[in-house]
């Protein structure tokens, strides 16, 4: 849990680490409880099981119940063992319990069963899917959270358009269709210098704070479960993965700097652009932490953004 | 009772038309016999062996309308081998060579060939009406057949039949002149059907009041037949898919508003959650609404639409609902009779979404809740109890509970308790399925109970033949029962083997029973066919009569052994 040490280390916000520590525990449990919404009168934690599982649970039934009076496990022995129509080829403990399936249950006609397989491969690869995947935004320091639903778009720069037209009344003005280049050339940034750095990162299944831009666009929107606009300062260490294209090696030499109170959120969707922009899903986290490193953003007054 | 002419009674006679009524009728006396049989149209054979064509067409020469099941229910659940039986066209052959002037065919779980099809739409000028449900064993081919000979054809109608699709030129069949269409419905169909031809059809069809598209009929088209079939009644939406800024969209908003006489829709066999906004102003007059072939619909998406739904009288849903969402039908459709909740996953081991919670939230919120097939994760007795108390009106019970030997998971205990609370309450109950961890205490309290009960499955249930004989003494309007994977060996079998002949049929499987107790049962009522299905042909080489039976499925009949059976079953 490379995050949880790392947030540790850095010190940065107590709650932080410890709902890092909680989700961890809360995970556990949650692996150990699923299916069952009502249960656990006796506390018993219940894994799911498949009829493997169910028939073990039958042979064994001597040491679980015994309160009907009649003594149900001879006869119900026999006539398990003479189950013919289990997959299973024997009630074998060793084995790691199949996904048995008794032929003819659950009782659901093969032509429904046939027809929701069909549909559930088809809706899974249309892009519009079944599901909405809304996700809450949040920009550090903005006084209210978003919502976008990442269904809605289709890549990573559809995303940072969209989230830069939400967050714009927090900017002093708009940046336009030409985006940053022109705001540098503008020569705009050096008088908005007096911020931090900002960095798009996601909370994934597993709860880990990731970069964003990482993996392809489909498999992000899969993962994500809230997007947050974080400091630059808190960013370090992220989970990523692979390096940049060569391309965009040479468009990060520059840099700009801005103020996070007064620039345009535009700059940060700029960014998430930037860090995606080739298709193959690159990571440009690496170079993000040289140049930071290079420009000394460990003091926090920094904001780094790349130009493409 | 021969004071009136025959002309009177054959009148008053009209007036009574459940086939159970008309069956009585007959059995009066010579005179209402006779009366009866020539005024007969409408004819409903459960067991397609226990009749045969021959003396259907000798006793009801006015025959017009004929309903014909084939294989036992288990056949639904891949538990009868293929080829066992079930064949249409020994029917349509005899019907076609006689004078029958047939106007109606309902088939169920039934083996219909191309051929049969084709014999068919040639031999009955005036035929009319074909359903078949779940059936099998044709192509499009058959039903280009129909749709080019069948004149005044009215109704065709294929529920979830496994048709071979070779890409719908049949559409095309239809004739100009073919103007009578009232119900149209290939939604089971897999392939492409031609658009145009669809589009026409609809137009010269000003009486079609149901229409039940498959996938393959885009939201563009929907939206055009709409607008020439606006007097719909029945609609099965096909692919519901699109961008809810188009055109199209907005087009198909207008024609579905103009379709005021919609009570029932189904399909969305594929669907876009985002634009569902456009059905809600036929909700509100819904009566029907069949979702369980779309388990893209989901969520706040699903509960909002069905809370539009306020006089909803059957729904079918799939188990995505969710408990919640069973908690928004409850507060919404207190009109609801018929609530089905299939499973959208059902090998998916434990990610079933709805429980005891919903039912119980749906019995209390819907009063009138009189059939029931529940596909769940879990079930207790308590709720059971409760759901009882909630609606003592059930005629039709089906609960599965997805793990087959389930007990109640709050006490541990077998769901006995929960299902009498529910037979003892509900004294209409004519049909129930059984499910979870069963002793023979349940089957105790059906015996004693269940007096109204004509259908019963059960499976993994019970300790002893003592179930199975308090059923067989107890319930005695029982017609159907069938049975898998229980402890009920020959004892049971042959406690009382004549009440199989009051019955339809019997089923075991995977039970305690012996190829000598089925033999015994043959001995003692020829009346009866005893099939032995041995796909194994374990038969074949060891005729052993302690040998373990796998499947047996015995029926009265009329006719005797069949000749069609295939070489895996063994007619004792």
């Amino acid at each position: 849990m490379e995050v949880g040490l790392k947030m540790t280390m850095k010190g940065g916000g107590g709650d932080h680490v410890g709902g890092c520590d909680k989700e961890k525990m809360g995970f556990e449990e949650t692996e150990l409880r699923l299916g069952l919404p009502g249960g656990g009168g006796d506390g018993e934690v219940v894994r799911k099981r498949g009829f493997s599982e169910t028939v073990d649970l039958k042979l064994n039934l001597s040491s679980k119940q015994d309160t009907s009076g009649i003594d149900p496990n001879d006869e119900k022995v026999k006539g398990l063992h003479q189950e013919k129509n289990l997959l299973l080829s024997a009630i074998d403990p060793a084995k790691p319990p199949a996904k048995a399936q008794v032929v003819g249950w659950p009782p659901v006609r093969s032509f429904r069963k046939n027809m929701l397989a069909t549909t559930t491969q088809k809706s899974s690869s249309e892009e519009s899917g079944e599901k909405a995947a809304l996700v809450k935004v949040s920009m550090d320091g903005a006084p209210y959270l978003r919502k976008v639903d990442l269904r809605m778009y289709t890549s990573y720069h559809q995303l940072s358009d969209a989230l830069a037209k939400m967050f714009s009344s927090f900017t002093i003005g708009n940046c336009g269709s030409q985006g940053i280049k022109d705001f540098m050339n503008e020569s705009k940034l050096m008088d908005l210098l007096n911020g931090s750095d900002y960095v798009p990162t996601y909370e994934d299944k597993d709860g880990d704070w990731m970069l964003v831009g990482d993996v392809p666009w489909e498999m992000f929107v899969e993962s994500c479960k809230r997007l947050r606009i974080m400091k630059g300062t808190e960013a370090i260490g992220l989970g990523h993965t692979k390096s940049c294209g060569e391309m965009q090696e040479e468009k990060l030499k520059e840099v700009g700097v801005v103020n996070r109170a007064t620039c345009s959120f535009d700059l940060v969707g700029r960014l998430l652009h930037a860090c995606t922009s080739s298709s193959s899903s690159s990571s440009c986290d690496e170079k993000l932490l040289q140049s930071q490193q290079m420009d000394a953003w460990m003091d926090g007054a920094v904001w780094l953004c790349y130009y493409y | 009772m021969n004071y009136f002419p025959d002309e009177v009674l054959e009148h008053v006679f009209d007036f009574i038309t459940s086939h159970k009524d008309r069956n009585s009728v007959s059995l009066v006396c010579k005179s209402w016999y006779k009366i009866e049989r020539y005024s007969r149209q409408r004819v409903f054979i459960g067991n397609c062996y226990s009749i045969s064509p021959e003396r259907l067409i000798a006793r009801f020469p006015g025959l017009k309308s004929l309903t014909l099941k084939g294989k036992p229910h288990f056949a639904d659940f891949n538990l009868v081998p293929h080829d066992w039986g079930g064949f249409v066209y020994p029917w349509i052959k005899a019907l076609a060579k006689s004078r029958i002037g047939l106007e109606e065919l309902r088939l169920k779980r039934m083996v219909v060939s191309d051929e049969s099809l084709e014999l068919l739409s040639k031999s009955f000028v005036n035929f009319k009406s074909l359903v078949l449900v779940s059936c099998e064993g044709f192509t499009t081919d058959g039903l280009a057949a129909i749709a080019a000979n069948c004149r005044f054809l009215r109704e065709l109608d294929l529920q979830e039949n496994e048709v071979d699709d070779h890409r719908g030129h049949w559409l095309s069949c239809f004739p100009e002149s073919c103007t009578s269409l009232i119900s149209l419905n290939f939604a089971c169909l897999r392939g492409e059907v031609n658009l145009g031809a669809l589009e026409r059809l609809v137009s010269r069809s000003p009486n079609l009041k149901s229409l039940r598209l498959n996938r393959a009929v885009p939201l563009d088209t929907l939206q055009k037949l709409l607008m020439r079939a606006p007097q719909l009644v029945d609609l099965g939406i096909g692919s519901y898919v699109h961008d809810p800024f188009s055109e199209v969209y907005n087009k198909l908003k207008i024609a579905i508003q103009r379709c005021k006489s919609i009570r029932s829709l189904s399909g969305f066999l594929e669907v876009a959650p985002h634009c569902m906004s456009a059905i809600y102003p036929i909700c509100g007059n819904l009566t029907f609404l069949n979702l369980s072939y779309a388990p893209g619909l989901h969520g706040n998406k699903l509960m909002k639409l069905i809370q539009h739904c306020r006089k909803l009288q059957r729904l079918w849903i799939l188990d995505c609902i969710g408990d919640k969402g069973l908690g928004v039908v409850a507060l919404t459709c207190k009109e609801l009779q018929e609530l089905r909740v299939f499973p959208s996953d059902p090998f998916g081991a434990g990610n079933a979404a709805v429980t005891e919670e919903g039912l119980v939230l749906v019995s209390a919120g819907c009063p009138k809740l009189n059939s029931l097939l529940y596909f769940c994760q879990q079930m207790t007795n308590a709720a059971l109890i409760t759901v009882a108390k909630n609606c003592p009106n059930f005629i039709r019970f089906r609960l599965c509970i997805l793990d087959p030997v389930k007990p109640d998971p709050v006490t541990n205990q077998p769901l006995d308790e929960g299902f009498g609370a529910i037979v003892q309450s509900c004294k209409g109950l004519k049909r129930l399925s059984l499910s979870g961890l069963l002793t023979d205490q349940v089957f105790l309290y059906i015996g004693m109970y269940a007096e109204q009960l004509e259908m019963l499955s059960i499976a993994f249930a019970a300790d002893s033949d003592k179930g199975m004989l308090y059923v067989l003494n107890g319930c005695k309007k029982l017609r159907k029962l069938e049975i898998r994977d229980c402890p009920f060996g020959d004892a049971a079998l042959l406690e009382d083997v004549g009440k199989y002949e009051t019955m339809r049929s019997l089923w075991m499987s995977s039970c305690e029973v012996t190829l000598g107790g089925c033999k015994s049962v043959a001995e003692k009522m020829p009346s009866l066919n005893v099939e032995i299905i041995d796909e194994c042909e374990q038969m074949e080489f060891n005729l052993d009569d302690k040998q373990k039976v796998d499947k047996m499925y015995l029926y009265r009949t009329l006719v005797g052994h069949r000749k069609d059976a295939p070489e895996y079953v063994s007619i004792l």
